[in-house]
């Protein structure tokens, strides 16, 4: 059957099962647009910036595990898809995102609204294609769609020409993709696994490091299999939040910059990395030199070029988490390590990382407590980017899988709020709090006008500091208490929802929050709290840059006096 | 640090030259040499990198190139077992007082002469790339005047080769050769 290629694209959207789209047209995007009341099933919902839009789409792939789409017009709009496109692809969200371009004809003539985004997103995305002919968008979507939601997930980006929207083609779509030489291998290898299991048997302190890759993988119950027949510890990376229950005995919360001490410590006293679906970032790691040094490490990545990028790595498993586990998980010994596990928890005891002072003033961890105890844990958290991220990750206790979703690659300030949109919309039946600071906030707060206008029930928790609040930590620490460009100036959150139509409340006292949060969740739509929290705050633990995870800072406020000069930090990733 | 010698089959579609070579540049290294030429098989193309160095960086670069999406396979072919060939143009100031010496030095690099004009001549030389350096050595005291080079392809001796055209997936295994340079 002969249709547009608009029709195409919208044809093919529905084939792969798309309910919703995060975007904004534009003159390169008319045609398509013009053919989306064809296609009721297709909800689009209409955001107030690009970056918005595939925030949204990556929120709503990592609520749902299904493939985000978005869409922007050519020109600014596809370049402003461009942070949330790269952060999609350090955190291996699928995604595709379509884009408008000018017509065939005025490709390279550096014509109105033209930008050559194949080119841009060239390093941030998994694949890209310039559709040049209607007649091969079936295929480039089948594709697409393919290659951003197997393997290693990732964002693909089509770029359309707005006239190849409006050039008539057949319809066939393809059952199969035409991709040979693509083919994850997702079946570890046997001869690797049984090394693995020997090495587990052998192991006196072995430690799991569990990343994202559970969560893509849906390894949930083949993780839980393994350490509780191996007895061995887990620790989370970031994006690992929630792939372990947090309550159950053999958690040890999240390792690395801001991980809990007795994590920390814990990945230094091993002798057994295994490290699952994660891939030893400089910020779970710290010093990669200093990182594990009396452990072995497995790795299990389904992605061959993560295995050994960052540190040696002894047993390498290349493939789909979830499968590599349920064969490790039949061979593997049943084992206790009571002594390791009495030594963690000694050191759980020792080192509590998770206090709440009493005191005055209203603390951000409070509140993220209070929201925890309000949810009962049965709620997906969104987070922007900064301390109350890590706050969000540190007092909130996860035994829900999949219920933390934060930008942790490319650590994208704005990604809450458009975010917890899009994971909102996936998940329209849970709770869905965006807990964000009033810095990161303020980047994307024009989504406040998307949640009203499509009635997204979203509950917002302002943790505002008045500052930029991790980078005014650095200062602290490492700057002599130089606040440069950190205060922050915000205007009246509750007045600014309410200009949006979005009921609001502003707190500043502990007696307030719970019966806050209360109202928040006693409303069946979008809600708004400001807190206003103690405004020097540091996060804590903390692993100061360039140290090894051992070093780990614990007492809050003590550190603060033990100014380092900035030109003495070691060369490292800040 | 050491001279690899990468080889891919690519598709050859649009654009696939710059994913790859943009691979390099993203992970730091300058590519010495590149040579891109169709294949035994049709819509296949094969690339010849040269680059330098450490074994573990090429190593990640080769992983990294292997995931690009119109990528069959890379292997990374430095070693003994390989045989490079480069194409080179240079331009030689020449006169009738000195031609003869430089047409001899040419037959000794079995090299060929392939335009003469009053003041210069072209010689056209293939060889690995020891050979080449060493014949422009030889006859940069006339003046040069303009050199071209056409990058190293290479290929291992005998047998199927590291590269057969299948369908396979990209094997993931380490390769540690040493180089020879």
């Amino acid at each position: 059957m002969k249709m547009s290629g608009a029709q195409i694209i919208c044809e093919s959207l529905v084939k792969e099962g798309v309910e919703v789209i995060f975007g904004i047209l534009g003159g390169a995007l008319l045609p398509l647009y013009d053919a989306l009341p064809q296609y009721p099933q297709l909800r689009h919902i209409l955001v107030r910036h690009e970056q918005g839009a595939a925030h949204a789409a990556d929120g709503y792939a990592r609520a749902t595990g299904k493939v985000g789409v978005c869409f922007a017009t050519s020109g600014p709009g596809a370049t402003n898809l461009v942070t949330g496109i790269a952060n999609a692809h350090l955190d291996s969200s699928p995604m595709v995102a379509i884009t408008g371009q000018v017509a065939r004809p005025f490709i390279g003539k550096d014509a109105f609204q033209e930008v050559d985004i194949t080119g841009i997103t060239l390093p941030i995305t998994k694949h890209n294609y310039l559709a040049m002919d209607a007649a091969s968008l079936p295929g480039i979507m089948k594709e697409a769609f393919y290659l951003a939601g197997t393997g290693r997930p990732g964002p693909v980006l089509i770029d359309l020409p707005r006239d190849v929207q409006q050039e008539q083609a057949e319809f066939n779509y393809p059952n199969k993709v035409n991709l040979p030489q693509y083919k994850p291998t997702l079946q570890g290898h046997p001869a690797q696994i049984k090394k693995a299991a020997k090495l587990i048997g052998e192991s006196q302190r072995p430690l799991i490091i569990a990343g994202r890759g559970i969560i893509i993988s849906k390894a949930y119950a083949e993780l839980k299999e393994l350490v509780e027949k191996g007895q061995i510890p887990v620790v989370t990376t970031l994006l690992g939040t929630s792939c372990f229950p947090e309550s159950h005995a053999l958690s040890y919360g999240m390792l690395g910059m801001h991980g809990m001490a007795y994590a920390n410590m814990a990945v230094d006293a091993s002798d057994l990395i295994i490290a699952i679906g994660m891939r030893f970032d400089d910020r779970a790691t710290a010093d990669v030199h200093a990182f594990a040094p009396h452990a072995q490490i497995i790795h299990i990545d389904i992605d061959p070029a993560e295995i050994g990028k960052n540190v040696r790595v002894d047993v390498p498993i290349v493939g789909d988490v979830k499968l590599v586990l349920s064969e490790l998980n039949k061979i593997v010994s049943k084992t206790k390590h009571i002594d390791w596990v009495r030594k963690l928890d000694d050191w759980r005891k020792e080192h509590p990382s998770l206090i709440i002072r009493d005191g005055e003033n209203l603390l951000p961890q409070y509140v993220v407590r209070q929201i925890y105890e309000a949810t009962k844990g049965d709620a997906i958290i969104v987070t922007g980017v900064g301390q109350h991220q890590m706050w969000a990750a540190q007092y909130y206790w996860y035994d829900k899988p999949n219920t933390f979703i934060s930008s942790g690659g490319l650590g994208t300030m704005g990604f809450g709020l458009p975010a917890s949109i899009g994971a909102k919309v996936g998940c329209p039946d849970s709770t869905v709090w965006c807990i964000d600071g009033d810095g990161s906030f303020q980047m994307t707060i024009q989504e406040l006008a998307t949640i009203a206008q499509e009635k997204v029930g979203v509950k917002i928790a302002i943790l505002r500091n008045a500052y930029l609040g991790m980078v005014r930590q650095w200062q602290e620490l490492f700057y002599g208490k130089r606040y440069v460009a950190t205060p922050l100036s915000s205007p009246d959150f509750v007045k600014i929802a309410e200009a949006y139509g979005l009921p609001a409340l502003r707190v500043k006292t502990r007696e307030e929050v719970a019966p806050a949060i209360a109202k928040a969740m006693a409303e069946p739509g979008a809600f708004l709290i400001d807190f206003i929290v103690e405004p020097e705050e540091n996060v804590y633990p903390m692993v100061p840059p360039g140290a090894a995870l051992a070093e780990v800072l614990e007492e809050p406020r003590k550190e603060a006096k033990a100014v380092k000069d900035s030109a003495k930090l070691p060369v490292s990733n800040i | 640090m050491a001279k690899h010698i990468l080889v891919a089959l690519v598709e050859d579609k649009p654009g696939v030259l710059n994913r790859m070579a943009s691979m390099f540049r993203r992970r730091g290294f300058n590519i010495e040499s590149i040579a891109v030429g169709p294949s035994e098989t049709p819509n296949l193309s094969r690339m010849t990198f040269v680059v330098n160095g450490a074994a573990t960086m090429v190593e990640q670069v080769r992983k990294q190139l292997d995931k690009v999406v119109e990528t069959v396979k890379v292997s990374d072919i430095t070693g003994d077992n390989v045989i490079t060939r480069e194409l080179a143009f240079i331009k030689v100031k020449a006169n009738s007082a000195n031609r003869s010496e430089i047409i001899q030095i040419v037959d000794i690099f079995r090299a060929n002469i392939v335009d003469v004009a009053p003041d210069s001549v072209i010689i056209e030389a293939t060889g690995d790339e020891d050979k080449i350096n060493s014949l422009f050595n030889l006859v940069r005291g006339f003046g040069i005047k303009e050199v071209a080079r056409t990058g190293q392809i290479a290929m291992t001796r005998g047998g199927a080769g590291p590269l057969p055209v299948t369908k396979a997936p990209p094997k993931t295994k380490a390769k540690g050769k040493k180089a020879t340079k």
